[in-house]
């Protein structure tokens, strides 16, 4: 035998999974919702997502270039955070503004704290958050063609004015919003998707919007049906499932993630009922992420035979 | 149980299943370790020039946690020298070339066993180790005095690709039970539990066929989810006694052994004849015939691998035990040991590995951990040098059992940043220790 042996310790065997193929993996859950948001509001949609995945991943390249690291694009989470941030702008944003946004993503919020896994907060929801003060125009939010637009008001806006929406509306996205936000139904056949891969677990998403439904529905006195239009509406289920799940700023163990999760729903009321801006949902992710080191630290799993005490 | 450990899902790969162990021919040479054992090499007894026969003793126990060594062919003593073992230690080797005949050592008859003294000594003398690939003296887990009320026979075979257990299991069953009863008649065990993962359903069915006269022994299906055969994972999912850091088995009551060390118990205990020969697995994607084998110890993983056909393509890493806890050998001409329960010549594509990547907190591996321990945060806390937190963490609870390395997705050590945080806990200690005198 002339090749020489490796020599490694044990395991010396792998599973198939990987760190590219997880963040494909949110790719391909997220492409319901992308091709809803095409559907619904059309080329200027495909148009935000283009330019956020482009500059996003661009903006990594370069990034990696300037401070002499290695390329990191082919792990494709620069692609994940470009999407997350397209879904969660109207499809009206100047096209500027969303590049400035996803460089803003991948450089400040995650390249400078030193890349992968070292981000603090999702850069995606901290970009939005930055577009939201910065330049103000995600509130006025586009409308799906064909959608009565003459309130000029998403949902949430309209509900805030106790107006009635149409519930079935909602649940298909026919209403105005982030391209992302609208279409319920979509987001769950790939938050499905994503429990099958089990690149999630149930914890955050069920303790999200479970907490924002049951605090909803006291709020509301008890009504079922405005409390479900408000569920459905904004950005609740998009981040429970893609944002609030995202590893790098959430718990790891169950216990830590219902703790997130519960946090985050409810923040998110607070601030939708008692705060200055109509959708709390990215404010309650980015809070919780920034606590969430305190939470992964108060919540390991508990050691099989630790010492006696 | 009020709940299961958690584990993984590995694949199974069990090729070999069912294929009854065939003898290989004598090999013109063996090497046999004197340390094929966790504890104190055994002395050499013979010197270069002596003849020997099967089953002669040539280096006999040295200390509480030794175990004696017998030649496995009958020849000549040739060499007695260092060689590096798997665990990186030198320890004297004793190399024998065989006459080819095989011949018995005339002196071999089997051992008198009237008492639970005669039994333990019976186990001393018969060389047995930890045959499940951890090599504990077998002697001294019966020779404690903390009450023992359960033995548990581990069948479970949690490792792809082996099956030198399940084979004994089945093919061998009346010697296993035959070990278990002479032992039940010294220990008088409240119970007796046979565990064997639920996908060796011809091991199952022997094993419950011959014990079903006995209505001591109760044979457990375990599910199959690795690390089911760790000893820990074992007592806890067989009897629901937890097994804390530091101390044995025999602390909760319990005293584990291989199925296949039973088998060959039973061996001594009929003949005299003590462990010289091991069924081994011999797979992997480079092996040409997996298939499984009856090898004097000692022999070269070389001289296993050309008796299965050679290798298909060059194999890129070689082990001793399964994939998962198994110890890669730096050449082919390192000997079977007493406790190898199969070889393994992996190709490139078992071996392929996605690139590593930064930690993307996915937690993955605490999950995964049948102990609860957090690798990723003991991985960071060892790069920091943080050995408070190492210790806080629970480093030292790790068994090794890889399933943190085996699900990271960033396909970081996490096993080996374990191990080695466990070296640097151990020698904080250690020190702290030489302090306090």
């Amino acid at each position: 035998m002339e090749n020489k042996l490796h020599l490694s310790l044990s395991p010396h065997i792998n599973s198939k999974n990987s760190t590219q193929r997880t963040m494909l993996d949110v790719i391909i859950a997220l492409v319901p919702v992308s091709i809803a948001a095409v559907i619904l509001f059309g080329i200027p949609a495909l148009l935000v997502i283009a330019v956020c995945v482009i500059s996003a991943v661009a903006g990594e390249a370069i990034f990696n270039i300037a401070v002499k690291k290695e390329q990191t694009i082919g792990d494709l989470s620069a692609v994940v955070t470009g999407l997350i941030l397209a879904l969660n702008l109207p499809a009206n944003i100047p096209l500027w503004q969303a590049a400035v946004g996803s460089v803003f993503a991948i450089v400040i919020v995650k390249g400078i704290f030193g890349g992968l896994g070292k981000n603090i907060v999702n850069p995606a929801i901290a970009a939005r958050v930055f577009m939201l003060i910065a330049f103000g125009s995600m509130t006025k939010a586009a409308f799906p063609n064909g959608v009565d637009a003459t309130s000029g008001a998403t949902p949430l806006a309209d509900l805030a004015l106790d107006k009635t929406v149409n519930l079935l509306d909602l649940f298909l996205g026919k209403c105005g919003g982030a391209l992302g936000e609208t279409c319920t139904v979509a987001l769950l056949i790939g938050g499905i998707y994503l429990l099958v891969r089990k690149v999630i677990t149930w914890h955050i998403p069920v303790a999200f919007i479970g907490t924002t439904f049951l605090f909803t529905f006291a709020v509301e006195g008890w009504n079922i049906e405005t409390t479900l239009a408000w569920v459905l509406s904004g950005g609740l289920v998009l981040g429970a499932f893609f944002m609030a799940t995202d590893y790098v700023t959430s718990p790891s163990t169950a216990k830590g993630k219902l703790i997130f999760g519960i946090g985050a729903g409810v923040i998110t009321v607070l601030i939708r009922f008692w705060g200055g801006y109509p959708e709390g949902v990215s404010f309650a992710i980015l809070l919780m992420n920034i606590v969430n080191p305190y939470i992964d630290a108060a919540t390991p799993r508990k050691l099989f035979g630790g010492k006696k005490k | 149980m009020a709940f299961s450990l958690k584990g993984i899902h590995v694949p199974h790969r069990k090729n070999t299943a069912g294929m009854s162990a065939v003898r290989m021919p004598v090999p013109s040479m063996v090497t046999l370790l004197t340390a094929m054992h966790i504890g104190k090499p055994a002395k050499p007894i013979v010197k270069v020039g002596d003849s020997v026969s099967v089953g002669t003793l040539i280096a006999e126990q040295d200390g509480f946690v030794s175990s004696p060594v017998y030649s496995s062919v009958s020849g000549t003593v040739k060499n007695i020298s260092d060689v590096v073992a798997s665990n990186g230690r030198k320890v004297p080797a004793i190399t024998i070339e065989s006459d080819g005949q095989m011949t018995v050592e005339s002196s071999i008859v089997p051992p008198q066993v009237n008492s639970k003294e005669d039994f333990i000594e019976a186990v001393k003398k018969s060389g047995l180790v930890g045959l499940g690939g951890a090599g504990f003296p077998t002697y001294v887990k019966f020779a404690t005095d903390k009450k023992i009320d359960t033995l548990i026979i581990n069948g479970a075979e949690c490792e792809p690709y082996i099956t030198s257990d399940s084979i004994t299991m089945t093919e061998r069953a009346d010697d296993i039970l035959f070990a278990i009863e002479t032992a039940d008649k010294y220990f008088n065990f409240e119970k007796i539990i046979i565990g064997i993962e639920n996908n060796k359903k011809a091991a199952i069915a022997k094993m419950k066929e011959v014990t079903s006269n006995n209505s001591k022994i109760k044979v457990v299906a375990l599910k199959s989810v690795y690390p089911q055969g760790g000893e820990k994972v074992l007592v806890y999912h067989t009897t629901g006694r937890t097994i804390r850091v530091g101390q044995l088995p025999a602390d909760v009551g319990c005293i584990v052994c291989n199925s296949s060390t039973m088998a060959n118990l039973a061996n001594f205990l009929k003949t005299g004849m003590p462990l010289v020969e091991k069924v081994i697995t011999v797979d992997g994607g480079a092996v040409k015939e997996p298939k499984n084998v009856i090898a004097p110890i000692g022999t070269t993983l070389g001289d296993v691998f050309d008796f299965c056909g050679g290798f298909t393509s060059d194999p890129v890493k070689v082990l001793y035990g399964g994939p998962m806890m198994g110890i890669a050998v730096p050449d082919l001409s390192v000997p079977v040991l007493k406790q190898t329960n199969a070889i393994l010549a992996l190709d490139k594509k078992e071996t392929k590995t996605a690139k590593t990547t930064a930690c993307i907190k996915c937690g993955k591996c605490t999950n995964s951990c049948p102990f609860g321990i957090n690798p990723a945060a003991i991985a960071k806390a060892y790069n920091n040098n943080d050995v408070e937190l190492v210790e806080k963490l629970g480093a030292d609870t790790c068994m090794l059992c890889g399933c943190c390395s085996y699900v990271c997705p960033a396909k970081r050590p996490l096993a080996t940043t374990n191990n080695l945080a466990k070296a640097m806990l151990a020698a904080d200690r250690a020190k702290k220790k030489e302090g306090n005198v």
